[in-house]
C-alpha cells in the first residue's frame, strides 16, 4: 500500500516535469530542424538575446506586469478596506463581484474588456492592456487583504481613533502596516498572473504594444523553433526561482 | 479629524465607480450585445432580439457548443480522479517532505500555461519523445499522429489544469479531520462507505472549486487547442475568439460569452451550497 502511494506521486510528478524537461535539454540541442539529438550548444540563447523584438516584447511584459500589479494592489487594497471597515450600499454586491470576478473564465474578461474599449472608441494598445491587466488583478489583492484583514482585533483600530486618528491616519498607520505581508503577496501574485495572461492581452491590446505570451504564441503557431525552446527555459527557471524565493521569504516570516 | 469624511468618501466613491466601469458595465455590454444584430457599418446595430441565441442552438454552432463542453467535462474528470488520490496522498505525508512536494506541484502551476502546452509538442510530435521511445522500443514501426488531434487537446488541458486541481482539493484533504473517518470506521462502515459518506462530502468545497478552476478555463483556453489540436475549433473559446476577431460577427460571440457566463454561474452556485452546508454541520 505505501509502495503504491510513492509509485503513483512519482508517476504525476514524472508527468508534470518531464515535458519541461524535455523542452530544456531541446534548447541545448545543436540540431535545428528535428528533434534527433545533434550535441550541445548555446547558439539558441545567443540567437534568443540578440532577437530584438523579442527582447522588447519582454521587456513591454515585465513593465506592465509591475505597473498593474502595483496599480491593483492600491486598488485591491482600498477596496478591502472599505468592505471590512464601513458600511454602504453595494457593499455586499461589491464583495460577490470579486468573487465572481475572480472565477470568470479569462475569456469572457477578454472580451467585456474589448466590447467597453470599442464602445468608449479607446485605441487598443498600452493604456487599454493596463486597465485589462489591472481589473485581471484586482479581485485577487482584495480577497487577499479582505481576508487578513479579517483576522484582525478591530480594537486596534477604535483604539487609534479615540486617540484622535483620522480615517486616513488609521489607514496609513494602522491598517496598511498590518496588511502589508497580503498586499506584498497580492503584488506577486498580480505580477505572475499579468506576465502569464494570454487570452486578455489577446483581445486588449494592439500591434502597437505587444507583450511576451502573444510574441510568443505567434512564433509556436509558425511551428518548431529551437530559440523557443530556449525562451520557455529561460521563462521556467525564473518561474521556479521566484516560488522558491517566495516560499523563504514566507518561512522566514512565520 | 477634518478630512475623516473627505478620505472615506473619495475611497468608497473610487471603488464603486471603478467596479462600475471595470466590472458591470463590460459585462452589460456584452450582454446587450448578444440581442443585436451586426451590419456592414457596425459591428453592433443595437436591438432586440433572440435570434443570436436560435442560432447558437443550430446544428453546426451547438455542435461546438456540445464537443467543447463534452471535452472541458472529460478534461474535468480525468483531473479530478487523478488529482483525488495525489492530493490525499500530500496530505499524509509528514511535514518537511511535504513541503518540498507541495512546492514542486507549485512550480508548474505558476508555470506560464503557454510555455507548458509547448512543452507538451515536444513530447507528441512525428519526431518527439513519446515516439522516439515507442520507435526504439520497437512497439511501433512508424511514427504516431498523435498532433492535431482532439486526443491531444485533451492532454494538453489536463497537462496544463492539473495543479488547479491538485492545489484545492488539498488543501480540503488537509483540513479534513480523520477523527470523523475513524469514528466512521468505528461504527462499522467499510472503507468505500466511509470514504463515499464521510470524506467526499466533507471535501466537497475543495473538489466543486477543483472541478470550476479545471471546467472554466478548459474551455476558454484557445491557444491550447490551436497549438495542439490544429486549425480545428474544438473549444468554445476558440468559436467565441474567431466570432471576435475573424467573422466579426459580434452578436453571436457575445451570445456565446454569455452562455459561458450562466454556466459560470451555476457552479458558482453549486459552490456556495456546498460551502454553506458543510459551515452548518461544523457550527
Amino acid at each position: 500500500m505505501r509502495k503504491l502511494r510513492i509509485l503513483y506521486a512519482t508517476l504525476v510528478f514524472f508527468f508534470l516535469y518531464l515535458p519541461l524537461g524535455v523542452m530544456i535539454a531541446y534548447s541545448f540541442n545543436s540540431s535545428r530542424f528535428s528533434m534527433a539529438w545533434k550535441g550541445l550548444t548555446l547558439d539558441w540563447y545567443v540567437k534568443l538575446f540578440s532577437n530584438t523584438a523579442l527582447m522588447q516584447a519582454a521587456l513591454h511584459s515585465l513593465f506592465i506586469a509591475a505597473l498593474a500589479a502595483t496599480c491593483s494592489s492600491i486598488l485591491g487594497t482600498l477596496i478591502a478596506m472599505a468592505l471590512q471597515r464601513w458600511r454602504f450600499p453595494s457593499r455586499k454586491v461589491i464583495r460577490t463581484s470579486l468573487f465572481v470576478m475572480m472565477m470568470s473564465p479569462d475569456i469572457v474578461i477578454g472580451i467585456s474588456l474589448l466590447v467597453l474599449f470599442m464602445a468608449l472608441s479607446l485605441p487598443l494598445g498600452f493604456w487599454t492592456l493596463l486597465m485589462a491587466h489591472v481589473t485581471l488583478c484586482v479581485p485577487f489583492v482584495g480577497i487577499t487583504v479582505y481576508g487578513r484583514l479579517q483576522g484582525f482585533d478591530p480594537h486596534v483600530v477604535e483604539a487609534a481613533r479615540d486617540l484622535g486618528a483620522g480615517e486616513y491616519e488609521v489607514f496609513r498607520h494602522v491598517v496598511l502596516p498590518m496588511v502589508f505581508p497580503a498586499v506584498l503577496a497580492g503584488w506577486f501574485l498580480s505580477f505572475t498572473l499579468s506576465i502569464d495572461d494570454v487570452i486578455i492581452s489577446f483581445f486588449t491590446t494592439g500591434p502597437t504594444f505587444e507583450v511576451l505570451p502573444l510574441r510568443i504564441y505567434s512564433m509556436v503557431r509558425l511551428g518548431l523553433k529551437p530559440e523557443v525552446n530556449a525562451l520557455c527555459a529561460i521563462m521556467i527557471l525564473i518561474t521556479a526561482v521566484a516560488v522558491f524565493a517566495s516560499q523563504r521569504f514566507l518561512k522566514e516570516k512565520s | 479629524m477634518k478630512n475623516d469624511g473627505f478620505f472615506k468618501l473619495t475611497v468608497i466613491v473610487g471603488v464603486i465607480s471603478w467596479m462600475a466601469i471595470f466590472a458591470f458595465v463590460p459585462n452589460v455590454l456584452v450582454f446587450l450585445a448578444s440581442f443585436s444584430s451586426t451590419s456592414s457599418a457596425n459591428f453592433i446595430e443595437p436591438g432586440f432580439s433572440l435570434n443570436n441565441y436560435a442560432r447558437l442552438m443550430d446544428t453546426t454552432h451547438l455542435d461546438i457548443l456540445l464537443s467543447s463542453l463534452r471535452l472541458s467535462g472529460l478534461v474535468t474528470v480525468i483531473c479530478l480522479v487523478t488529482a483525488y488520490p495525489f492530493a490525499a496522498i500530500l496530505a499524509r505525508t509528514r511535514k518537511p517532505l511535504r513541503n518540498t512536494l507541495l512546492l514542486l506541484v507549485v512550480i508548474p502551476f505558476w508555470t506560464n500555461s503557454l510555455v507548458r502546452t509547448y512543452a507538451m509538442t515536444a513530447m507528441l510530435n512525428s519526431s518527439g519523445i513519446v515516439n522516439n521511445v515507442l520507435l526504439f522500443l520497437g512497439v511501433i514501426d512508424a511514427p504516431l499522429a498523435m498532433m492535431y488531434t482532439p486526443g491531444a487537446v485533451v492532454l494538453g488541458l489536463v497537462y496544463t489544469l492539473l495543479p488547479f486541481m491538485i492545489l484545492p482539493l488539498y488543501a480540503a484533504l488537509e483540513r479534513l479531520d480523520r477523527r470523523y473517518l475513524e469514528a466512521a470506521r468505528d461504527l462499522g462502515a467499510s472503507p468505500w462507505r466511509a470514504f463515499w459518506k464521510v470524506v467526499v462530502p466533507l471535501t466537497m468545497p475543495g473538489i466543486v472549486s477543483g472541478c470550476m478552476l479545471v471546467f472554466l478555463p478548459g474551455i476558454g483556453m484557445f491557444y491550447v487547442s490551436d497549438v495542439l489540436g490544429g486549425a480545428k475549433a474544438m473549444l468554445l473559446g476558440n468559436f467565441i475568439r474567431d466570432q471576435f476577431l475573424t467573422t466579426r460577427d459580434w452578436p453571436l460571440g457575445a451570445a456565446a460569452s454569455v452562455t459561458l457566463t450562466v454556466l459560470m454561474g451555476l457552479m458558482l452556485l453549486l459552490y456556495w451550497k456546498s460551502a454553506a452546508r458543510l459551515g452548518r454541520k461544523e457550527a
